[in-house]
């Protein structure tokens, strides 16, 4: 009786209350991340759409200008408000006060690019049509209004006549043809002679140390003085020609004036583009947008990476976790087919088991000094004496590099593969391996020829999530390799083509660089959070690439169904 | 269908045993090459329960053998001992001997892998690998090394035909052998275990999860078969067991009750356990 007064009472199903935590938990997930992956791709996207530049006029007296100039210009890049006292000295409440903050340019002449500004002490703001922002090679950009253009034969073109522009295009093309003929003759050129002059010192020393024993020692060093001479001379010439094309880009000045009111003379040869903010179309700020983007992701860094791409750091962050995948995966694989296959399940593999788990628990640094202490100095340093022992002192593999780093990220990844591909052999029904058996295969055999295929989703699963943590790994990097600024890649026309032993630039260093290292940190600011989208950018087309040939693999190994 | 199977077949691994006088073997065996299975006091054990008791009998040569009994009589073990599939097991011994045309299956020097090419193997469960229809045909032949496309080409549609599938797959067979029905796919299987022309084909309940036209279908493969091969096949299923078997073993808790013709043993059971098991009263 009892019993049933209390079941027709409960009508609430018991527990079921709950189900809302386990929604609130994933609800709270979905949402941060979508919040961090949005906030960084519109900080990062923004970075490269054009904004206006405006006018503002301080009220009389102000000494909120700049350099007492009554006017100046930027782009707002921020508008907040001022965090002072809310409160008048006798108790009343004070009016909120906003204030902006300004990019605006010119750092050559102001010392600074950034500044802040009252609401209060702004007396007027218009957005001039002739205003021009302009990209240069150093400092910055310059935002200005320009007056006059002096070419190389002492002409002079004021900008209110028709040729100026026109002439002004031509002159920044022609820069840029002779910068990259500069890049070409000093990178490509002198890079191949220099390479080529130190191997001839190598093999000189290399002559010199068994001097004694060879007949014709003489003849062979005269031989390479000869070469030697002849390079240093090709040098020469080469350098000579750079020289001239580098005073060439200084011979047109382009004459401006900032809209406080200094004129400045800058080299037409340093200006890499320009245009018209307040003029814009939308399709026109698209189409900036999208040439300033391209020019991030294609170019090399400037200005202690604050300005210019950040081509190299795509570059090497791509290679050495491809690199990383091609170690990581033929080990892990093997290993874990061993463990499962092969060992006999007991102690000793469980206790391996154990260890491999908490191998992904070790700190990343640790595989750092770990890396450090093993690849780069006993095995980096033992080639160095075996095979470039002609090139010590300076260490040729005993120091870090791209090859070192890719290691080391694989020895840190190797559990994530191992347990993934333990899990995808499991899988693999036992009916199945029977049929093979049957067959009058040997286990190998059935290993290599139906059981690795069908478990190739499983290790590719496992070998995104290596790849995903490798790529964004920092710590460990900045001891085996990772440098702020890499003079060359990796990867280059100068033989061997590979050259693993080069130290190398990453996404991740490079955020870290720009956002802690930065001698500015409101010029880097927006470099971080564009070249933070990169990363996660790269890390989803490399994820997302090995997605799409497990979900091929997938399809063709799909699972028995009746 | 019946055209197909005067195909030649292309070879006789039994040359792969080591064979003594020819006195050996048994008088009964018939005088060609034909595999003959003697089970000679074959115990089983799985760690320290004894699953399989004193065995002893002769499988003929070329007859369909059903190995009948309620579920864990041991038929299937026994059934897997025949190609030392349970070798994969940890903790498992035997006694006594097979032979297989006179040489025992344990002999130290007989290779397991050499046994097993002798002997075609279909599961409960179809079992194809994760490969197109036509690479899991011939997958005995690439494991052995034989990678010849005209014999490859060949063997394939011998087996397809064989097994009855050629016609539904001859315009698919690269595709992946998962695409096909229950069905199709246990008949792949069948394809795949005779495509090295193997001397014994065993069957571990391959109609079990079969419909019924499934099932035919395979029924009517196992009576074209029979001429060809040694058939021993597990059934829990009375009437499929006398519809296609010559000899019947009836096992009862890892001990062999009866063994005669088929026909003998349904109609005129000489065992009272027999006689209440194939009349349903039991099991």
């Amino acid at each position: 009786m009892k019993k049933a007064d209390y079941n027709s009472r409960n009508f609430k199903p018991a527990g079921e209350s709950w189900v809302w935590v386990t929604s609130m938990g994933l609800a709270v997930g979905v949402t941060m991340i979508t919040f961090l992956l949005g906030m960084i791709l519109y900080n990062g996207l923004e970075v490269f759409w054009p904004k206006p530049v405006v006018r503002i006029e301080v009220k009389p007296g102000s000494q909120a200008g700049i350099k007492t100039a009554p006017t100046f210009a930027g782009e707002i890049v921020k508008s907040q408000t001022k965090r002072t006292a809310v409160l008048d000295s006798d108790g009343s409440p004070l009016p909120e006060q906003r204030e902006f903050q300004l990019f605006v340019g010119n750092k050559d002449v102001y010392g600074f690019s950034y500044k802040y500004i009252d609401r209060e002490e702004i007396a007027a703001m218009d957005y001039p049509a002739d205003i021009i922002v302009a990209e240069r090679l150093e400092y910055g950009d310059a935002i200005f209004i320009p007056r006059q253009l002096k070419l190389g034969d002492g002409t002079i073109v004021p900008a209110n006549a028709d040729a100026f522009f026109p002439t002004l295009d031509r002159v920044t093309e022609q820069g840029r043809a002779r910068r990259e003929a500069i890049r070409q003759i000093e990178r490509e050129e002198i890079g191949t002679v220099n390479h080529e002059i130190e191997e001839i010192r190598l093999r000189r020393r290399a002559l010199e140390a068994k001097s004694n024993f060879a007949g014709n020692t003489a003849e062979m060093l005269a031989d390479f003085e000869a070469r030697a001479t002849l390079l240093q001379s090709r040098y020469d010439v080469l350098a000579a020609e750079a020289k001239q094309l580098r005073s060439e880009q200084r011979t047109v000045e382009l004459t401006y004036v900032t809209i406080d009111g200094a004129e400045t003379t800058l080299p037409a040869g340093d200006i890499l583009g320009y245009y018209f903010p307040n003029q814009l179309t939308f399709f026109s700020k698209l189409g900036l947008f999208a040439h300033q983007f391209w020019t991030f992701l294609s170019d090399e860094p400037r200005e202690a990476n604050t300005e210019g791409g950040i081509f190299p750091a795509i570059f090497g962050t791509f290679v050495m976790t491809l690199l990383m995948s091609v170690v990581v995966t033929p080990f892990g694989v093997l290993a874990a087919i061993y463990l499962r296959e092969y060992a006999r399940q007991g102690f000793l593999v469980r206790s391996v088991r154990i260890a491999v788990n908490n191998l992904a628990g070790v700190p990343s640094i640790v595989f750092g000094v770990f890396g450090l202490g093993f690849f780069v100095y006993v095995v980096g340093g033992s080639i160095d004496q075996l095979f470039f022992s002609l090139s010590l002192p300076s260490p040729t593999f005993g120091t870090g590099g791209v090859l070192w780093a890719a290691l080391t990220l694989a020895l840190m990844t190797v559990p994530v593969v191992i347990v993934a591909t333990e899990e995808a052999l499991a899988a693999v029904s036992r009916g199945t391996r029977e049929g093979s058996l049957a067959c009058g295969a040997s286990k190998w055999q059935t290993i290599q020829r139906i059981v690795l295929p069908a478990s190739l989703p499983g290790i590719l699963t496992g070998l995104i999530l290596a790849m995903a943590r490798g790529a964004g790994e920092v710590a460990p990097l900045m001891l085996v390799g990772v440098v702020k600024l890499a003079p060359t890649l990796p990867l280059d026309t100068i033989y061997p083509f590979v050259h693993l032993e080069r130290k190398f630039m990453h996404l991740g260093f490079h955020i870290y660089d720009l956002g802690f290292q930065s001698p500015d940190s409101e010029a880097a600011k927006p470099m971080v959070f564009a070249t933070t989208f990169l990363l996660i950018l790269l890390v989803v087309m490399l994820n997302l690439g090995a997605i799409v040939i497990r979900h091929r693999l997938r399809k063709k190994y799909r699972v028995s169904t009746f | 269908m019946r055209s197909s199977l005067s195909v030649p077949r292309p070879s006789q691994p039994l040359s792969t045993l080591p064979r003594p006088g020819s006195g050996s073997a048994d008088s009964a065996s018939p005088p060609h090459n034909q595999a003959y299975i003697q089970i000679q006091d074959f115990s089983f054990y799985y760690s320290a329960s004894k699953v399989l008791h004193e065995l002893n009998l002769d499988l003929p040569a070329r007859q369909v053998t059903a190995f009948i009994g309620p579920s864990g009589c041991g038929k299937s073990t026994l059934l897997r001992s025949l190609n030392r599939m349970n070798d994969l097991v940890d903790g498992i011994r035997h006694t006594g001997d097979i032979l297989i045309d006179g040489h025992s299956i344990y002999d130290p020097l007989l290779e397991v892998i050499a046994l097993r090419k002798r002997i075609g193997m279909v599961f409960q469960k179809s079992n194809p690998f994760p490969k197109s229809i036509y690479e899991n045909v011939i997958y005995s032949l690439r494991v052995a090394g034989r990678n010849k496309k005209s014999e490859l080409d060949e063997v394939v549609e011998r087996s397809l035909k064989s097994s009855a599938l050629w016609d539904e797959v001859k315009d698919r067979l690269g595709e992946s052998a998962f695409g096909l029905s229950g069905g199709q796919q246990q008949r792949l299987c069948i394809a795949r275990a005779i495509a090295n022309s193997p001397e014994i084909l065993l069957m571990d309940e391959p109609c079990s999860a079969l419909d019924p036209i499934a099932t035919a279908k395979i029924e009517e493969l196992i009576q074209s078969l029979r001429e060809q091969f040694t058939i021993v096949i597990v059934t829990h299923n009375m009437q499929q067991a006398a519809r296609v078997s010559d000899r019947t073993a009836f096992f009862y808790l890892g001990k062999l009750i009866e063994y005669s013709a088929t026909r003998d043993l349904f109609t005129n059971p000489s065992n009272p356990q027999t006689e209440a098991y194939v009349s349903g009263r039991f099991g």
